[in-house]
């Protein structure tokens, strides 16, 4: 599904990713565990298409694509999907009416017809009960006014609605309560099919007692410094992140 | 020395002016009439245009409007189903350079309504029409203004009778045409007594570039009665504006004025609203699109004179290019007006660096139980924002498409007339494609 190869990225003259290599395959899911600092973040709004940053070297091969080459709306509409760590409140803009536009850009990108009012309202009534987020919540303005929960219930709505090959989660159980927490898995876990593979960004083991994961790869410095099972995942929890600073060749 | 060499300049280009329309004849006016018009000419030899020192007018210098030479605007007859509202049923009445034009027009007459030309009132002198015409625009020291009491020519006489209900709206296309033609148009609208009226009017050009209208309209809301004035103006960038409209409200009414500007080389709209009676409400929402060379100048004074009335104000515009917008709102809360509650708030979006705001809200008041807010916010688009949506796989364009229509659209919601708003909101859309 997605191949990155020696990806090396700047923000403002200064290197953050030191050359990342990972493949994720169609049915898995990946976490990536690191410190603060350790480019987590850097790696998720490269992947998203981010301005800000600009790559360097290396490249990523999204579903036989150079997702690289790709505008931020078109790695989108391909199939990639990022669950902000901090959703973006965007007054006027109805949940709805931007969801739409989202989902008939993405129609029109891949030569399908557009949605129709009916099914697409089936469409919102099913999804938003999977992460049980109030109806009200989707006719509102995107993410005004809503708690820090309903903001990352409302992420996972989208990706329902969205229906993407590739999944990042990017920090979503920060700031969250334990309950969140379970609704916000339950609704990946439900997402989750063969066909689709998510990547789930995390400082912390929590999430991953809900979202179990096939592999876990540490980010240190700016490179996968370990990779291993759900385990690794445990370990680090237990030892913390000094055990790989300390391992580390640095 | 060079205060009277700026005041030599102005006068000339005032005497300019005054040639140009003294030329127009109306010796044949109903004679209480002419006395206004004599009297507004007196007033215009102590006043001058205004210069970069005038305060009403600091950030709209008038230049391009008083250097240029014109010629009057004639009455045409032209195509206007292109300025028709889709889907709105409507009585039409059509002004052409100042001049109303029946052909064009397509209204029935309604019982308890007298619409007609304000030239035929006049002849007519309708009762409505004396007691209140030039009631409220008479000495206010205003140049542009007093051009008009003194030389406008023809508009509409809208007189609601009592307790009458208009289910119609009705549509004003107030045309103008040719290079460098000068129009000055004049409307009065009356609602008396418990009546309900709903009025859209089209400020538009056809061919012709530099030419001036001077619109003023008076604008009376009885005790009860409600008005809804909707006002678009899309002249084109190369022509100029200055709209005024002196707005009275008696007690227990309700006024709603919405101003949509989708383009300019200049236009200034001068809304006064005088609040002299109480339990009113006011609801004054504009809507300002600059692009290219635009400058688009809303001041507006609402006047809270007497207790218990409510104001809503809510200006929006988008800047583009080396656009320039104004926003000036005024509101006094007079010793006499507690429990006055207003609002007041001014959003701007600048889309490029070269763009401009001067916007200044303000508040003056003298009562002490009130509740009185006022606001005022320049920025750009919030580029987290467009990347949200376009990570959602909306375009860029798309997304900013959406964001500005949610900005703008929000300006324009107190609009009741749906196929009008539709029609609105279809401008807008086409605006940011």
């Amino acid at each position: 599904m997605i191949k990155i190869k020696n990806l090396h990225a700047n923000i403002d003259g200064k290197e953050i990713l030191k050359g990342i290599n990972l493949e994720v395959k169609a049915g898995e899911v990946h976490a990536i565990m690191g410190p603060n600092g350790s480019g987590k973040s850097t790696l998720s709004s490269v992947l998203a298409g981010r301005e800000e940053f600009e790559v360097t070297e290396g490249s990523v091969e999204f579903d036989g694509k150079d997702l690289l080459d790709l505008a931020p709306e078109d790695r989108a509409r391909e199939g990639l999907f990022l669950a902000f760590q901090y959703p973006i409140e965007i007054p006027g803009v109805s949940n709805i009416n931007f969801l739409k536009t989202a989902i008939n850009e993405k129609r029109a990108y891949l030569n399908q017809e557009p949605v129709s009012a009916k099914e697409f309202l089936g469409m919102v009534k099913e999804k938003s009960a999977l992460v049980e987020l109030d109806a009200k919540l989707a006719n509102r303005s995107v993410n005004e006014g809503f708690s820090g929960g309903e903001k990352k219930r409302n992420e996972i709505f989208q990706m329902a609605m969205l229906t993407p090959k590739l999944a990042i989660l990017d920090e979503t159980d920060s700031g969250l309560d334990i309950d969140a927490l379970r609704i916000v898995a339950n609704g990946v876990n439900k997402l989750k099919s063969p066909n689709n593979a998510t990547i789930v960004i995390t400082h912390y083991q929590r999430l991953l007692d809900y979202i179990i994961p096939d592999f876990v790869h540490v980010l240190y410095d700016g490179k996968i410094v370990k990779s291993g099972s759900k385990d690794l995942a445990l370990e680090l929890e237990e030892k913390g992140y000094d055990w790989i600073k300390n391992e580390s060749p640095l | 020395m060079e205060n009277i060499n700026t005041t030599i300049a102005t006068s000339e280009k005032k005497d300019k002016f005054l040639e140009v329309l003294s030329t127009l004849d109306f010796t044949t006016e109903n004679p209480t009439f002419l006395q206004h018009r004599i009297t507004s000419q007196n007033e215009l030899n102590e006043l001058d245009f205004p210069t970069s020192k005038t305060e009403y007018w600091k950030y709209t210098r008038v230049g391009k409007i008083v250097n240029n030479t014109y010629t009057l605007g004639q009455p045409e007859k032209i195509d206007v189903s292109d300025f028709l509202i889709p889907n709105l049923d409507a009585q039409v009445l059509v002004i052409i350079n100042g001049h109303v034009v029946a052909d064009l027009s397509d209204f029935t007459s309604v019982d308890g309504v007298t619409l007609t030309s304000l030239s035929h009132a006049k002849k007519q002198n309708f009762e409505g029409l004396k007691k209140h015409f030039n009631q409220f625009t008479q000495d206010k020291k205003e140049i542009f203004l007093a051009f008009n009491n003194a030389f406008h020519t023809d508009g509409i006489y809208l007189e609601v009778a009592k307790n009458k209900i208009i289910e119609k709206p009705l549509h004003i296309i107030n045309i103008t045409t040719g290079n460098n033609t000068i129009s000055q148009s004049r409307n009065l609208f009356l609602a008396n007594v418990g009546s309900q009226v709903k009025i859209i009017e089209s400020f538009v050009n056809v061919n012709g570039e530099k030419n001036f209208n001077n619109h003023v309209s008076e604008l009376i809301i009885s005790e009860n009665a409600i008005m809804e004035y909707n006002k678009i103006q899309d002249k084109k960038e190369t022509n100029f504006s200055i709209v005024t409209e002196q707005v009275y409200q008696e007690a227990n009414s309700n006024f709603t004025i919405n101003t949509a500007t989708f383009n300019g080389a200049l236009v200034r709209n001068n809304l006064n609203i005088e609040v002299d009676a109480s339990n009113c409400e006011t609801n004054l929402n504009g809507l300002y699109l600059g692009k290219n060379k635009d400058h688009i100048d809303n001041h507006t004074v609402v006047d809270h004179k007497k207790p218990h009335c409510n104001s809503n104000e809510i200006y929006r515009g988008v800047l583009d290019n080396e656009s320039t917008g104004v926003f000036n709102g005024k509101v006094f809360v007079r010793p006499n007006a507690q429990k006055t509650n207003a609002f007041q708030q001014n959003n701007n979006i600048l889309l490029t660096d070269n763009a401009t705001v001067n916007s200044k809200p303000e508040l003056e008041i003298y009562a002490d139980d009130v509740k009185c807010s006022h606001g005022s916010t320049t920025g750009q688009i919030d580029e987290e924002a467009i990347f949200y949506l376009q990570s959602r796989g909306i375009s860029k364009k798309g997304a900013l498409k959406l964001m500005i229509n949610a900005f703008a659209k929000d300006a324009l919601e107190r609009i009741s007339i749906e196929a009008l708003q539709a029609y609105i909101d279809n401008k807008i859309e086409e605006r940011f494609i």
